[in-house]
């Protein structure tokens, strides 16, 4: 199947320029530089309240992880969004597209070849950044995040969501005018979750209710924001969910809908990428 | 039963937003033929191409390749092509990217790496096949774009200018490779401007201006028929020259030297005895077969319009 031709020779791609030995390397480093900071900070902990009371270390071991976590989140998604901006535009623009194209392949095959091969080579770079914080904290003190699988799985959801938007920019916008399109839309996604967790610690006052509406519609623009809180609730410590206080959560989580929506949201992308990659000239 | 034609078109037309880039393309290039596809710059011949190989979209019109609709993929495993603006993933060595295109016509491993070889040889790149395509130079990257226009034996392969980035020798080579393909019974779609290739390589050629086509015929009989004639004569005048148009067009002059085309060599003795019963002094009349290049020039025009 051609798709399976495409995704070999966009993982090939990453891994000739380089872009997975910069990945790997650079990964590698965070976790060496987070490894020791954590030993260290808990080294320093543990000497100060003693290692016998297990519901504050556990609280300081989770709140070292949602930090590794928010940094996983945010360098997956930019290089969701860095590896693929240019995969459909560049190759449009250089006309390395039209030798592909002219062979027996549908134009689906390609761009699904394409978002198989990134999706593949992103799902290793998660893996290794998310499984290593993971890993590191648990093999240090113990500790594992109360559904580090469902934190995966919505770290993984919200980086093919991201692909799945750059890879449909990709298909009718120039490379530079997509990256601002990406980028633009986690931008407001983001400042959308803060402004409605802001909003959620103000109560009811009017002011506070507004704000969590900004948030909601700002998830609907772009769900990317409201996956990260959402896996922030799989992640986070049960104490800190209920008292709701900790820069990494809010009183309000979003709802099991919102996952859903993202997942339609990501398809709609894809097949809007499809579509319109379909439609136009080469 | 009879063969459907390697390449038939319909009235195909192509406007890009409100820019006509081809009006109508109407077309039939029959299996085993050597097609030349000749027009200026922005004639829409590559837009006419890659209409050809449903990289675009045709505005309206049909086409078929094998008698098989455009747009549908599957006919495009018998067709080789190389692009004009060859551009390739330059980060592949040789063999790889002709493995991976190999791939994409869904040839078995085993019948691509026996072919490889001797493709790579065939162009002359036996000795690069481990080197990245950014290493090829532009002469390079073109042998190699024609290497993967073969890989799949196609019954047509469409050649977008496939000499303009190579020396006299690798000219000489596309060229031979050509001539083999005929033989072979494959058709070839040639688009180029260089009109001495398609002078030696085609049986038939088109013309194309402002996206249509305007001329259709076999080379022999486009060739054969015109031929430039060189007269230099006195006491001409304007009604003279008007008069010599009823034989000849094209007609240029320079002091007592005339130039003009004359579409039958017959037309010549005649040219002559009007002009002496005219009183002109005739003091040389030659003539030569017409070029390729004078015949375009003709039949498309040289006032550069497109």
């Amino acid at each position: 199947m051609s798709t399976f031709t495409i995704a070999r020779l966009t993982f090939y791609e990453a891994s000739r320029r380089k872009i997975l030995l910069a990945a790997l390397l650079l990964g590698v480093l965070f976790l060496i530089i987070y490894g020791l900071g954590f030993h260290y900070l808990m080294l320093d902990v543990e000497d100060s309240i003693g290692i016998r009371d297990r519901v504050q270390l556990n609280e300081i071991r989770n709140f070292l992880l949602m930090a590794g976590m928010f940094v996983v989140n945010f360098l997956t998604s930019v290089m969701a969004v860095l590896t693929s901006v240019d995969t459909v535009s560049g190759e449009i623009n250089s006309g390395t597209i039209q030798t592909l194209a002219a062979k027996p392949i549908r134009r689906w095959e390609l761009i699904s070849g394409k978002w198989l091969g990134f999706a593949v080579m992103l799902t290793l770079y998660l893996l290794l950044m998310a499984g290593g914080v993971m890993a590191i904290v648990y093999l240090r003190t113990g500790y594992s995040a109360p559904h580090p699988f469902r934190g995966l799985g919505l770290l993984w959801l919200n980086v093919l969501l991201l692909l799945s938007v750059s890879i449909f920019g990709g298909t009718f916008l120039s490379t530079l005018a997509n990256g601002v399109l990406v980028f633009g839309l986690y931008g407001i996604a983001f400042i959308g979750g803060w402004i409605e967790q802001i909003g959620s610690y103000m109560g009811k006052v009017s002011a506070g209710q507004v704000a969590i509406k900004i948030g909601i519609i700002t998830s609907l623009i772009m769900p990317s924001e409201a996956i990260w809180r959402r896996t922030v609730f799989e992640l986070q410590s049960p104490l800190v969910k209920a008292l709701g206080f900790s820069p990494f959560s809010a009183l309000y989580y979003p709802s099991t809908y919102m996952v859903l929506y993202a997942v339609l949201f990501l398809l709609a992308a894809f097949a809007m990428a499809v579509w319109l990659f379909s439609q136009r000239d080469l | 039963m009879q063969l459907s034609p390697a390449i038939q078109t319909s009235n195909l037309r192509k406007e890009f937003n409100s820019k006509l880039a081809v009006s109508d393309l109407t077309l039939t290039v029959e299996r085993g033929e050597v097609f030349g596809f000749l027009g200026p710059n922005g004639a829409g011949k590559t837009t006419s191409v890659k209409m050809l190989l449903n990289l675009i979209s045709p505005t309206s019109g049909k086409g078929k390749l094998f008698g098989v609709p455009l747009s549908e993929p599957g006919i495009r495993a018998q067709v080789g092509f190389l692009p004009e603006h060859f551009r390739f993933h330059e980060w592949l060595r040789a063999d790889e990217f002709l493995m991976l295109h190999a791939d994409l016509y869904r040839m078995p491993r085993d019948l691509s790496s026996q072919r490889i070889p001797e493709l790579l040889d065939l162009v002359g790149l036996s000795s690069h096949s481990h080197k990245k395509l950014s290493q090829f130079s532009k002469g390079m990257l073109q042998r190699i774009g024609l290497a993967q226009a073969l890989l799949n034996r196609p019954g047509l392969v469409i050649l977008d200018e496939p000499t303009s980035g190579l020396d006299p020798v690798g000219r000489r080579l596309v060229r031979d490779i050509i001539r083999d393909l005929s033989e072979g019974g494959t058709t070839v779609f040639l688009n180029s401007h260089f009109l001495s290739e398609i002078e030696v390589t085609c049986d038939r050629v088109a013309f194309i201006k402002k996206g249509e086509v305007i001329r259709i015929s076999t080379l022999n009989n486009l060739m054969g028929g015109y031929m430039t004639v060189e007269l230099r004569a006195r006491n001409m005048n304007p009604e003279i020259i008007q008069e010599l148009t009823e034989w000849c067009q094209d007609i240029r002059e320079d002091g007592e030297r005339f130039t003009f085309s004359v579409p039958d060599e017959s037309n010549i003795p005649v040219i002559n005895r009007y002009l002496v019963n005219q009183n002109v002094e005739v003091f040389s009349l030659s003539s030569q077969h017409i070029s390729l290049e004078d015949l375009f020039i003709q039949i498309v025009g040289t006032e550069g319009e497109l």
